[in-house]
């Protein structure tokens, strides 16, 4: 393919393409709707589905619909959707069905400023829908991360039976940079393999790695799918002794591919004693600030996390640990920095936070270095 | 039961019903029911929902569909327990989501005959906005709708076709909503096979929902039952057997309410049975593939 000039929102939708998803569901809402737009026009020359359903709570239980008829599935939408989607995301986490929901973030509460960036979903995302639950959380820097970071979310969300959320915001979404992509008939992405045949088929077996395969519908494994406590079969029970296995491997599944799951970049400077951490759109302004605190020959780290969900809590204690000070800069009153300073300790962290719809500027970074 | 096998014959006339004999005694309708699900069912004794399941699994053994080819899909209630009792391909969702998933699947898999089994509050409530639009669409689904007017796995609150003045724990003074007629909604909303019957025309049932198995395109059988532990007991309507018997003396064949003059018509307060709707739209699974070929084709 040659360099083209392309929206993050566009590299997405090619990004699912290349990905194998052949299902879209979802309603429109900036700033995410180039998505569906795209996918309404590409996904049938591959032999896909498109369909706008009647709301966001409706396009969350049609994917998972989907991907159960054996469809990759994805929908897009923004915070009002976002929450929206929450119950039948909760849903995808208890049924361990594999598929991914793209939140373009979008300055809230409520309708909040519609066309304005944010990261205020960064909870949301990990605590959105009731209930302990295991859930991935991706955030792309640029348009050309976009489109890899969705591919990465539709074999994170196979290999690991979770939904799987593609945290970008508005200025990812929107910004346009040239990109080459890859020739998409190389990319793969995780397929479930199974050994066993129907009679002994169990779609929540408590395997040793904490992942059973999913077969589909209709292909001879028939098997009992339900949002409630269920046993290996599927069926609801209330036995301790079923619950509690089922229970602790969904819940620690995530934990034992930690080391695949937890995608960080770390620029280290050596005698750093101040560290920058961010992501999304606001880790452009932390690289930014980076560049011009060297330039005037201060020693500055940077870590960039792309998994937000699982937190990457090794990369981020060990971080700490080489630095005095860690920066934590987002654009929202200060969410992932919560988690930050339960790692890395609550004295060291500066928290650099905007959320009235302008983004986090390389000065403000500077500014709370010298602070 | 033969009083009411007989009932059924006799007021649906013309129209030829499953031979009765040929069910019950098919071993291949007992394989429908899942052998590894530990029964009994979670319904209270005497409730309608399992006449229901009954309907259901005749139906789709008269159509001689294996039980690969048919998905159950179900939201949240006592009706929606329904599919985990059956040996098919069954998804239990949220509460009032059934024909959301299964629009999904539906379209992932069109070969799938898929039945999304919802009750009055899952349908009509919380899931109606999902239900006009899966009926607009024309998705090739069959929506089951058993209609007990009541919320009866919460323990009774009003549902939307709760009738006025009928009592539930939360409207203790006597309902002033009006209902919704679920039928005369699913064919404003365009659907194009809808039937209602009851539990008590149990061949009735089994005959409409084989039909709309068949049928290519948004299929609606709402089945109207009771909830004898909390309507019943709150409205003083007796026992199970008496809210049965009740169905048949508050009930109608369509093809005897068209006998009736017009001023009989407009004093009718009996429930209506019948087929009201059998048409032909194109179906969204095949429109869609259509598009696909004419997409793949170079055509705009
Ligand atoms: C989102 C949500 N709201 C409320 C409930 C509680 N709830 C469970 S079943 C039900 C109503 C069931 O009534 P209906 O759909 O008529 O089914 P029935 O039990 O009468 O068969 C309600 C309100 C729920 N499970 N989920
Ligand atoms: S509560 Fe009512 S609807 Fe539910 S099982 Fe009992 S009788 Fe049936
Ligand atoms: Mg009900």
């Amino acid at each position: 393919m040659t360099v083209q000039l392309m929206q993050g929102n566009e590299a997405i939708g090619w990004g699912a393409i290349a990905a194998g998803c052949r299902f879209y569901a979802g309603y429109p809402i900036t700033p995410s709707t180039e998505i569906a737009e795209i996918l309404s026009r590409e996904l049938p020359k591959a032999g896909g589905k498109f369909i706008q359903m009647e709301d966001e709570i409706a396009s969350m239980a049609a994917i998972i619909g989907a991907r159960l008829g054996g469809l990759k599935s994805m929908t897009a939408t923004s915070g009002p959707g976002f929450s929206l989607m929450q119950e039948n995301i909760g849903y995808a986490a208890i049924a361990e069905i594999p598929c991914v929901v793209v939140d373009v973030q979008r300055l809230g509460p409520s309708t909040g400023q519609p066309t304005a960036p944010s990261q205020g979903d960064v909870m949301q995302a990990r605590w959105g829908t009731h209930g302990d639950h295991p859930i991935i959380a991706l955030a792309p820097i640029s348009v050309r991360q976009a489109f890899d970071l969705t591919i990465t979310a539709f074999d994170m969300a196979e290999r690991y039976r979770t939904p799987v959320i593609l945290l970008t915001d508005e200025v990812i979404g929107h910004m346009r940079e040239p990109v080459e992509l890859p020739d998409f008939s190389a990319i793969r992405t995780f397929e479930h393999e199974v050994t066993e045949p129907p009679e002994e088929y169990k779609a929540f077996r408590n395997t040793a790695d904490g992942v059973p395969p999913l077969v589909p519908f209709g292909q001879g494994y028939r098997y009992h799918v339900t949002g409630l406590l269920h046993d290996e079969f599927g069926f609801p029970t209330q036995r301790m002794d079923e619950i509690d296995p089922w229970l602790e491997r969904i819940n620690t599944k995530l934990d034992k591919h930690l080391d695949e799951i937890a995608l960080v970049a770390e620029d280290a400077q050596e005698g750093a004693r101040v560290g920058l951490l961010s992501y999304g759109c606001t880790a452009r302004a932390a690289r930014h600030a980076l560049k011009i605190a060297r330039a005037r020959g201060e020693k500055v780290d940077l870590l960039t996390l792309f998994t937000l969900w699982p937190f990457p809590e090794k990369q981020v204690e060990a971080f700490g640990e080489r630095v005095d000070r860690v920066i934590v800069a987002e654009m929202n009153l200060g969410q992932l920095a919560y988690e930050v300073e339960r790692v890395v300790g609550r004295k060291k962290v500066v928290r650099v936070t905007r959320a009235n719809g302008e983004m986090v500027t390389p000065q403000m970074i500077l500014d709370a270095m010298e602070g | 039961m033969d009083d009411h096998i007989l009932e059924a014959h006799e007021l649906e006339e013309g129209e030829a019903l499953i031979p009765q004999a040929d069910w019950f005694n098919r071993s291949e309708t007992l394989q429908k029911l899942r052998k590894n699900k530990k029964f009994p069912t979670i319904w209270c004794s005497g409730c309608g929902i399992g006449v229901v399941m009954g309907a259901l699994i005749r139906a789709i053994d008269h159509l001689g569909l294996s039980n690969d080819e048919v998905a159950l899909v179900s939201g949240i209630g006592c009706t929606a327990r329904m599919p985990v009792y059956m040996d098919f391909n069954t998804l239990h969702t949220t509460h009032g989501r059934a024909l959301a998933f299964a629009t999904g699947l539906k379209i992932a898999r069109p070969d799938l005959k898929v039945i999304a089994i919802m009750g009055d509050g899952d349908a009509l409530a919380i899931g109606g906005n999902h239900f006009i639009h899966a009926a607009r669409r024309n998705l090739g689904i069959t929506a089951l709708v058993v209609n007990n007017a009541i919320y009866g796995m919460t323990g009774g609150q009003y549902s939307p076709t709760t009738p006025i003045g009928k009592r539930a724990t939360t409207a203790p003074y006597g309902n002033i909503e009006p209902p919704f007629p679920i039928c005369e909604l699913a064919i404003a909303a365009g659907a194009t096979y809808v039937a209602r019957s009851t539990v008590y025309h149990a061949l009735e049932l089994d005959k409409f929902l084989a039909e709309a198995i068949a049928k290519d395109g948004f299929s609606v059988v709402e089945a109207v039952s009771y909830c004898h532990t909390t309507y019943g007991r709150l409205n003083r309507l007796g026992t199970a057997a008496d809210m049965m018997r009740a169905l048949k003396d508050n009930t109608i064949a369509q093809s005897a309410y068209e006998r009736l003059a017009p001023e009989e018509q407009a004093a009718n307060a009996k429930i209506v049975r019948g087929k009201f709707l059998d048409v032909e739209r194109p179906q969204y699974t095949a429109a869609y593939a259509h598009l696909i070929t004419r997409v793949q084709g170079g055509q705009p």
